[in-house]
Parts: C-alpha cells; sequence; structure tokens
C-alpha cells in the first residue's frame, strides 16, 4: 500500500518534471532561436543570403561573406564598431566618475539645498529625453558639439545620472562612517580617501553602473540617429539604418544579420559575464 | 587650572567649526558634475522647449514668436490625432500582451527547482540586446523572400503562398507585437518576481492549509499582495509603450499607409524632416504633459497599495 503511494508519488513528480522542463524547454527555443538563427544564418556564403533560412546553418562550409558585405557600408564597420565602443566606453568611465563623486557628496556632506539638489537629479528621469531632443539638437549646436561623439557622449552621461547617483549614493550609505574616520587617522583625506579606501568598498556598486552605462549607451539609437550627420561618425545602430535601407531597392540581409550579430554579441557577454551586478541593479530600481 | 584649559579650547574651536563647515561645503563640489550635467543637457532643454514651443522655429533663419499658435495648430493636425490614436492603441495591446505572458513566466520561475536560474537567465537575454537591434533582426525574420516566417507559415498551411508580413496594417502590427514581448516579457517577469517572491510563503501556506484553492490563493492573497509590484511594472511597461520609436522607424518606417507613426515618431518627422522645429517643442510638451501625467497616476497607484 504505502510502496504503492511512493510510487504514485514518484511518479507524479516525474510527470510533474516532465511538464515543467517540457515547458521551459518550449520557452527558451522561442527566447533563444533568433539569436541562433541570425548568428547561424549571418555564416552562410553570400549566394544564400537572400534564401529563406531554411536549414539556418551554412550547409557548404562557414563563410564570412555577410560581414565583408557587412564591410562595404558606411566607413566600414570597424570605424562603426570603433565609435561604438568609444562612446560606450567614455560614457562608463564618465558615468562612474561623476556618479561616484556625486554619491559620496551625497552620502558624507550636508550642504545647503542638498535634497533640492538630489530630488534634482532624480526627477529627470520623470521626463522622457524624446520629450528634449528637438532644444538638445540646438543647444548642442550652440556649443559646437553638434555632430560631434562627445556631445553624444555628454548626453548619455547625463541620462545615467538619475539611477547611477542612487546608486552610490546606496553603496556609500552602506558603507561604515568608522573606516572612514580610521583612514582619516591614518592622514587620507579627499579624494586620496575616496579612492585608496573606499573605492574598492563600492566596487559592486560601480559595476552595476558600468554596465547599465555601457549597455544603454551601446544600445541607444535615436538621440545617435538624430545628433551625428557626419557618415564616419555614425555609431552601429544608425549604420543599420544604411543597411536596412538597402542599396538600389534591394536590401542585403546576409549584411543584416552579420550587422545583428556585431551588436548583439558584446551585450550578451557582457550580461552572461556580470549578470549579479545587472540584476542587482534592476532589484534596487524595482524596489525602490 | 579649568580657566587655563578653556581658555585654548574655546579659541581652537572656532577655526576647528569654521573648517568643519568649509568641509561640508566640499560637498557641493563633490556633486558639481552632476549637477552640471543635468542643468546644461536636461533642465536647460527642458525650460528651452517651452520657450520654443511658442515659436516658429526654422533650422536656418531666425525663429518668430508666434504665441500659442503651435498648439492651436495642434487641434487642427489630423495627422497628430492619428499618432496619438495608434500609441494608446499599441500601448494598451503591448501591455496586455506583455503582462499575459511575463506573469505565467514570473509564476514559472518561481518554483526553486533546478534548472530554473538557467531559464530565468534565457528569458531575459532579448532584454539586453538593445530595441533597435532586436528590431532589425525581427524584420529580416518576417521578411516575405528571405525571412523565416513565411514558409513556416507556407509550410503550416496558415497561408496558401508567400505571405508579406509587413505589408498590411494587422499582419505588420501583429509582427512587431510579437517582437516586443520577446524583447520586453524577460524584464517585466523578472519585476513581478521581486513582488512574489516578496509575499512571505508561510502566508501562502496557512491558506492552503485553510482550503483555498490555488486560484483563491492566487487571486486574494498574491494579487493583492503584489499590489506595488504590478503598478510599478505597469507603468513601466506603459511609459516604455508611449515612447515607442525605433521597431516603427526600423521594421515598418510607419508602416503601410503611415498607419504606424507613433507620437515620437510624429515629432521626429515634425522636427528633423520636416525641421518645423518650433511646433515639434510644442508636441514635444504635449508628450512630456502626458508622461507626467502616468506618472502622477503611478505615484497614485503606489500609494493606495500602501494603505492596502
Amino acid at each position: 500500500m504505502s510502496a504503492a503511494i511512493k510510487q504514485a508519488r514518484a511518479r507524479r513528480k516525474f510527470f510533474g518534471g516532465m511538464g515543467f522542463h517540457g515547458f521551459g524547454v518550449l520557452a527558451s527555443f522561442f527566447f533563444l532561436a533568433p539569436f541562433f538563427w541570425a548568428g547561424l544564418s549571418s555564416l552562410r556564403p553570400g549566394s544564400q543570403s537572400q534564401t529563406p533560412p531554411l536549414p539556418p546553418w551554412p550547409t557548404n562550409g562557414i563563410s564570412f561573406d555577410s560581414y565583408a558585405t557587412l564591410d562595404t557600408f558606411g566607413s566600414g564597420v570597424w570605424q562603426h564598431t570603433f565609435n561604438s565602443l568609444l562612446v560606450s566606453l567614455s560614457t562608463v568611465v564618465l558615468t562612474v566618475i561623476v556618479s561616484l563623486l556625486a554619491g559620496y557628496g551625497f552620502s558624507r556632506y550636508r550642504f545647503p539645498f542638498k535634497n533640492v539638489f538630489f530630488v534634482l537629479i532624480i526627477a529627470t528621469l520623470m521626463i522622457p529625453f524624446q520629450s528634449i531632443l528637438t532644444p538638445l539638437f540646438i543647444i548642442l549646436a550652440k556649443l559646437g558639439l553638434n555632430n560631434s561623439l562627445v556631445g553624444l557622449i555628454l548626453v548619455y552621461v547625463t541620462l545615467q545620472l538619475p539611477f547611477s547617483v542612487f546608486m552610490m549614493r546606496n553603496a556609500f550609505d552602506a558603507v561604515p562612517r568608522e573606516i572612514e574616520e580610521a583612514a582619516r587617522i591614518d592622514g587620507a583625506r579627499d579624494l586620496k580617501l575616496l579612492v585608496r579606501v573606499l573605492l574598492p568598498l563600492v566596487m559592486p556598486g560601480v559595476a552595476t553602473v558600468a554596465i547599465f552605462a555601457f549597455l544603454n549607451a551601446w544600445n541607444e539609437f535615436l538621440a545617435a540617429l538624430i545628433l551625428l550627420s557626419d557618415n564616419d561618425k555614425y555609431t552601429l545602430p544608425v549604420l543599420m539604418t544604411a543597411v536596412r535601407a538597402g542599396r538600389l531597392g534591394a536590401i542585403n540581409w546576409g549584411a543584416v544579420q552579420a550587422g545583428v550579430m556585431v551588436m548583439t554579441i558584446p551585450c550578451l557577454v557582457i550580461f552572461l559575464l556580470l549578470q549579479r551586478y545587472y540584476m542587482r541593479g534592476l532589484m534596487a530600481g524595482a524596489v525602490k | 587650572m579649568s580657566m587655563t584649559i578653556a581658555t585654548p579650547l574655546a579659541a581652537a574651536d572656532k577655526p576647528r567649526r569654521r573648517a568643519r563647515k568649509s568641509r561640508q561645503w566640499q560637498g557641493l563640489l563633490y556633486i558639481a558634475p552632476a549637477i552640471i550635467l543635468v542643468t546644461i543637457f536636461f533642465v536647460i532643454p527642458v525650460l528651452f522647449t517651452v520657450w520654443m514651443s511658442f515659436h516658429n522655429w526654422p533650422l536656418l533663419g531666425q525663429p518668430s514668436w508666434i504665441g500659442l499658435d503651435n498648439y492651436i495648430r495642434m487641434f487642427s493636425d489630423t495627422r497628430f490625432a492619428a499618432a496619438l490614436s495608434f500609441t494608446a492603441y499599441y500601448t494598451v495591446i503591448a501591455t496586455i500582451a506583455i503582462f499575459a505572458l511575463a506573469f505565467p513566466l514570473a509564476l514559472f520561475v518561481q518554483n526553486e527547482r533546478r534548472g530554473v536560474s538557467a531559464y530565468r537567465t534565457i528569458f531575459f537575454l532579448p532584454v539586453v540586446v538593445g530595441l533597435a537591434t532586436a528590431s532589425l533582426l525581427w524584420v529580416w525574420l518576417a521578411n516575405v523572400d528571405s525571412g523565416l516566417f513565411s514558409p513556416i507559415l507556407r509550410a503550416f498551411g496558415v497561408t496558401g503562398r508567400s505571405a508579406n508580413l509587413l505589408a498590411t496594417f494587422n499582419n505588420a502590427f501583429a509582427t512587431i507585437i510579437v517582437m516586443v514581448v520577446w524583447k520586453i516579457v524577460g524584464f517585466t517577469m523578472i519585476i513581478l518576481l521581486t513582488g512574489l517572491q516578496s509575499i512571505p510563503s508561510d502566508l501562502i501556506e496557512a491558506a492552503r492549509i485553510d482550503g483555498a484553492s490555488r486560484w483563491q490563493r492566487f487571486r486574494f492573497l498574491t494579487l493583492p499582495l503584489m499590489r506595488r509590484t504590478l503598478a510599478l511594472a505597469l507603468i513601466l511597461s506603459v511609459t516604455g509603450s508611449v515612447l515607442a520609436f525605433d521597431q516603427f522607424y526600423i521594421m515598418t518606417s510607419g508602416g503601410p499607409q503611415n498607419r504606424m507613426i507613433s507620437v515620437v515618431y510624429y515629432i521626429f518627422n515634425q522636427s528633423f524632416v520636416s525641421f518645423q522645429l518650433g511646433y515639434g517643442s510644442a508636441l514635444s510638451i504635449v508628450l512630456l504633459g502626458i508622461l507626467v501625467a502616468l506618472s502622477v497616476v503611478q505615484l497614485w497607484l503606489l500609494r493606495v497599495g500602501d494603505e492596502k
């Protein structure tokens, strides 16, 4: 009797597990398939790039034709990848520096209008940047920063600030003040104290800020489309509009697949390597 | 004795207090770079948007003050009305579609079972690629001659001959909704998951022992306790949809018969294609008003959540 029950329970558990993982595998297929399809198809020879991707994998040898075709657009894929990397990495570095300083200031000092300033920075979250692109275009022109990667970087840094300053202030709030006092007695002051003593302690916060800054700058499309007008300054998403538009009415889908992979792979690699810090940032944002 | 100690102390106190005060002022130095950036690239542009919206502002040449004309013009602008109603339609459908899938997925990955963290990661992957990238990927998949969906639909006998998914409004709209769900649902799933995990498990257990069915536990315990999280996920989804641009620009270029022009797309066209920067600014102010109104609704929803 008890053996029968045990057997029934084991069977239910087995089929429950089957159902669970059956659903999981099916859903995973839905989320992963487009990436694999594009990745495999991008390795097909140029002669196949206009045919439906069935099967997606290259049937007669791997070829990099699609990537070579992509390279013929704009100023070449290397130039535009370089632009994208330059913009994204500069955004990361500047965002980290500015939000590190501001987070420290907001966490450790008392000064007039402190709360006003903090609310001012956070309140920019309420206003979508899509609604200020028109004046931004003119202001950047007045500053001589129109059609320049520097201008784009500064805009991206500003867009990252509400989240980043908030993250860094919380990170500093979590560091006990005794550590600073001990370091101060040992003679470390101001910036030296911040960089040598405190920076290692808030490193997880810095990692979170850096990942979000990188992904957002790397993926941003609308501001780059509006603010950059020189062909050789385009970031990858803007370059891809030229590929998408095609030549003489014909779109080279191989180049589209290759471009998608060039833009996708860095995001996936960074996310998979630093997932812990990414999720921490997401949770902090969701809870608050 | 006490006097001799007190005097130097009192004398030393003054500079020390001044030193502490100047130390506190240093805080302003630390936050200065952030404040300068936010002022130049956010506060001034916002104020400037208001200023520009009262002008006829061409790209070249002198702007001229026209008062409220840009705002009056909006009321007779049928294309703007079409953009507003299309954006509203898209927002409602996309939000419903995302939630309809995100909730089951959140419940699915809530189980602490073997492999569940891998599923979480996989479902989340499309979130970290750009919307522009995702749009490009899907416009290829949906292409009639070189894509994937058309031959598959034909193989399953859904369509007789090659179906051009992006040629008609309904099919193109459905394709974009599927793409957006694929891209966004993992994000909403994780937000909902944080809400689910904040519910004490003994509460659910107690209800189960009291004989509450699975549906009753979900309806009368889980849902009310997730109110705050639901409000947050809802607002993020709604604001994101209201601001949609990339997918319409890249996938359909505004869609069959220009029927897929969202509000941001329309502002983009007015400001940077027709170069009517003043009118574009006035439209931006309206968009901003809509978004602020949505934020107020969000705060109200969250407050209601607190009272519960």
